[in-house]
């Protein structure tokens, strides 16, 4: 079977899930053996020699002679290329900006005012941003001169709503006009970005569509839906034969917010890949923390549906009670200016370490640090964070609004707006020995039945399922205003 | 000739309230839902069950004869909030048919950290019953049927003369349960077994359709209770009171079946009731029984991995009886009274995991979501109760 599959982010460039879900995903597909996957992304993933996944050679001449630090205007306007151990994968890019969609909710269409903002979306440089907790591993092998690159991208090109429309749109022409020449049965596409272009492709090949939601804009936004995205999120759900939701919770928002047939939808899971850590961690991580202090981690991005602000609350009620303990935040993101604020608003300043970004070794030594992992998200589709805090051995509570919640039974679950019951539980796992021990003996056996191959599986049945008896030549339907 | 003896075991918990590390309150118990339960219990099961057996014993002319062992903490919730059902109990013991057995108070766990407050828990039990229904137990059981050779040594000593254990197989060792044993080592202690498979197939497999002999008919037990005549001298069906309506519901039919049986088992002359004393006292004991390691009727293990089988089960369990001295130095009754009530082996039970990866729920009425949500709150508890041991030191302290 050969699917053509349409993806915003792949390692190094992820923020979030959505990036860890494809690699994975994608991985193990290549290893079933009977699944060949053109994976099309809006631009090449670039020096990625120190990660697990490595740039092994161009396959087609359209690849530029030299990788790495390249400038992207010496680039041709597409490339192809594989990745060592992901073999039956051909990778295919265009020269897009592939904004960072999940950083930052999506503002509002374009207002006069959000022209005098600064960028809003921009690049994730490599390593840099984490979603679901998930880093690259990679930034050792970065060419300064390319970190610069980017980080002058990130000054000076503001990139806009219409700008977001734009690139979506020139997405979805570069895969109109890859599919001219690459052979596939199903479209698989994954999240709102690629749905216009996976929708157009499906119209014109007449193979049928698969969408994958891997979020909604309701997770993302809240309340403050973007009416654009939404369209585009329902448009591409209702034009599909087949979407993949990543837990019954999303599923459920499909149904009830997108007007999805509930029998048209099927559930797949996520996975984690079981870190291989061993041997020696390579951190510059201070050593700030006192040797006698309990670490109650926050992992992921500092936005609002990842509910920092409960995590703080929380730290306070901990800290009437028991007093060495220190609170990490480990992430990035628009509310974390806020954060610290409320932190020293709160009087816990000194209580609260910020590390700001973390990549590569230093997310592995700051599990090895803590003493439970807590993920207090107001809406989480599914939640891969969980599944790699226990796949390092740390004690994890996890908010009861999250997909993973429906799947995880050896880790404590709360309400996230149950601030009294969250602290409750940190307090319970840093006192209790028992307790700790217990909740890493099972989830360490339940963690098995966490396999990106049996997610694989999963969406090549889901392939099957999804045929089109109907042949080519229908008609596009408009999307969005 | 069987004898068939019936016992059947009442209690309820008192379960505790949601109890975070934040509460200061020393009421820990969650009043609401264990009177919302007692009453729903005693309307669905206790109420009607005894009306049933109360006519079964009329009906048969004192031929019907059974047995029970009710908990202190549910006569303490009859009393409470249903005290109907302790006055129909009263009434099945003027009957003269009905034996009363002895076991904790509080159906506790105590014989496996401390004799003293066994011994004092079976006392408080032993009297109570006295007083409530005129009869002193001469047979005993201990909680959640958890026995082993010093268990038998123990009530001996106590002054029990039978005492009730399950009929596990690597107890019997190719024996069969339908005969009275001696504990090892105790010449004047007699020991029933309870016969697992006959009581079991009323108590959990009566409703179950994927059972190849459902439905159970009064006639088809009665054919296999008959099957033992000249192999056997009794054969114990010792259950859950609450199969009878609440286990398995009226509209399941199990009421049709209690009201059936005793006339069908009546009916073979050689067939007759008798209540644990009765049996001892009828028969000689064949064979000894040796029981060196625990056995309970629990799961199909049938040892303590359910009250005792994880890291959290046995730390709040030692943590709790590492308590029992400083607790009893206060002289402060509640906190007695609050300690004891902690040892019931129920919130043991919710903080089992040998089931919960299987999505399985451990016990009806569990009310928590997690084994860990019942660990973290017994420990909060726990924890507010060494609070007020620590009130209590300095007055010690100038008392003496």
């Amino acid at each position: 079977m050969k699917v053509l599959m349409l993806g915003w982010e792949f390692p190094p460039f992820i923020s979030g899930g959505l990036g860890t879900a494809c690699y994975g995903l994608t991985r193990a597909m290549s290893q079933l053996g009977n699944v060949d996957v053109t994976f099309v992304l809006p631009k090449p993933v670039r020096s990625v020699s120190s990660t697990h996944v490595r740039l092994v050679a161009p396959d087609t001449p359209r690849v530029p002679k030299t990788v790495g630090p390249a400038n992207p205007a010496d680039s041709a306007p597409e490339t192809a290329w594989t990745l060592e151990g992901i073999d039956h994968v051909t990778f295919r890019s265009g020269q897009l900006e592939g904004f960072d969609p999940y950083t930052q909710p999506a503002p509002a269409l374009q207002t006069a005012s959000s022209r005098t903002r600064p960028a809003r979306f921009r690049i994730a440089r490599p390593g840099e941003q984490t979603a679901a907790g998930q880093t690259s591993k990679t930034q050792q092998g970065q060419q300064p001169q390319e970190k610069e690159k980017k980080e002058s991208v990130v000054s000076t090109g503001e990139v806009y709503a219409s700008d977001m429309r734009r690139e979506v749109e020139n997405y979805r022409s570069m895969v109109l006009d890859l599919i001219e020449d690459t052979e596939f049965d199903v479209i698989h596409a994954h999240d709102w970005m690629t749905y216009l272009a996976g929708v157009a492709a499906a119209d014109l090949s007449g193979k049928p569509l698969v969408v994958h939601l891997h979020s909604t804009e309701f997770d993302r936004s809240g309340v403050h839906v973007n009416q654009w995205i939404y369209d585009i999120e329902r448009a591409g759900m209702h034009a599909a034969d087949k979407v993949i939701a990543v837990s019954h919770l999303t599923k459920g928002i499909a149904v009830s917010r997108y007007g999805v047939p509930g029998e048209k939808v099927e559930v797949v899971y996520n996975a984690v890949e079981m870190n291989g850590l061993t041997g020696k961690i390579n951190s510059r991580l201070p050593a700030a923390i006192g040797r006698d202090e309990k670490i109650v981690l926050f992992l992921g991005r500092v936005t609002m549906q990842k509910g920092p602000e409960y995590f703080l609350s929380a730290a306070r009620k901990v800290l009437d009670v028991m007093d060495n303990v220190r609170f990490i935040i480990a992430g990035s993101g628009d509310m974390i200016r806020r954060t610290v604020e409320l932190a020293v608003n709160m009087g816990i300043g000194h209580k609260v370490l910020f590390t700001g970004f973390l990549r590569g070794d230093d997310v592995a030594k700051v599990y090895k640090m803590a003493d439970v992992y807590v993920m207090p998200s107001v809406s989480e589709p599914f939640g891969i964070a969980p599944l790699e805090a226990l796949s390092h051995d740390v004690p994890t509570i996890i908010s009861k609004q999250s997909g993973v919640s429906e799947v995880l039974k050896h880790v404590l679950k709360v309400d996230f707006w149950d601030i009294d019951e969250m602290a409750n539980k940190i307090i319970a796992v840093l006192r209790h020995p028992p307790l700790r021990d217990m909740l890493k003996q099972h989830s360490t056996v339940e963690l098995r039945k966490f396999s990106w191959f049996d997610s694989a599986r999963q969406c090549v049945k889901v392939y099957e399922s999804a045929g089109r008896p109907q042949a080519a030549g229908r008609k596009p339907q408009p999307v969005g205003p | 000739m069987p004898s068939i003896c019936c016992y059947f075991e009442v209690h309820q918990p008192f379960r505790v309230r949601r109890y975070t590390v934040f509460e200061k309150n020393h009421n820990y118990f969650n009043d609401e839902v264990n009177q919302a339960v007692i009453e729903k219990v005693a309307h669905k099961c206790y109420l009607p069950a005894n009306r049933a057996i109360l006519d079964l014993i009329r009906r048969h002319d004192g031929a019907f004869r059974c047995a029970y062992s009710i908990t202190g903490s549910a006569i303490e919730q009859f009393e409470r909030w249903c005290p109907q059902v302790l006055d129909s109990f009263a009434q099945l013991a003027e009957t003269g048919c009905v034996e009363f057995l002895a076991e904790t108070w509080y159906h506790s766990l105590a014989f496996l950290y401390s004799r003293e407050e066994f011994a004092a828990q079976v006392d408080m039990h032993r009297n109570r019953i006295h007083d409530l229904f005129g009869q002193t137990p001469r047979t005993v059981r201990n909680t959640e049927l958890i026995y082993n050779n010093d268990l038998a040594h123990f009530v001996s000593q106590m002054g029990f003369t039978t005492v009730l254990a399950e009929g596990a197989d690597h107890v019997l060792r190719g024996r069969s349960p339908d005969f009275v044993y001696r504990p090892a080592g105790c010449d004047g202690l007699r020991l029933l077994l309870k016969n697992y498979r006959l009581s079991d197939d009323i108590a959990f497999r009566f409703s179950n359709r994927g059972w190849p002999e459902w439905p159970l008919t009064s006639d088809k037990f009665v054919a296999w209770l008959n099957q033992v005549n000249g192999n056997g001298q009794t054969v114990n069906l010792f259950m859950d009171y609450e199969t009878f309506g609440e286990h398995q519901w009226a509209d399941t039919g199990i009421f049709t079946f209690l009201d059936e049986l005793p006339g069908k088992v009546l009916a073979h002359p050689d067939n007759d009731f008798k209540t644990p004393a009765e049996v001892t006292a009828a028969y000689e004991p064949c064979d000894v029984i040796d029981a060196p390691f625990m056995v309970s009727w629990a799961d199909t293990e049938r040892d303590l991995s359910a009250w005792l089988g994880n890291a959290m089960q046995s730390s709040a369990l030692h943590e709790l009886f590492n308590l029992e001295q400083q607790v009893k130095a206060t002289g402060d009754e509640d906190l007695l009274r609050d300690w004891r009530l902690l040892q019931c082996s129920d919130h043991y039970y919710y903080m089992c995991t040998k089931w919960f990866s299987d999505g399985a729920v451990h016990k009806y009425f569990n009310p928590y979501e997690s084994p860990y949500d019942a660990y973290i709150n017994f420990m909060n508890v726990l924890d507010n109760l060494k609070g007020r041991l620590k009130l209590h030191t300095p007055v010690a302290a100038l008392a003496g």
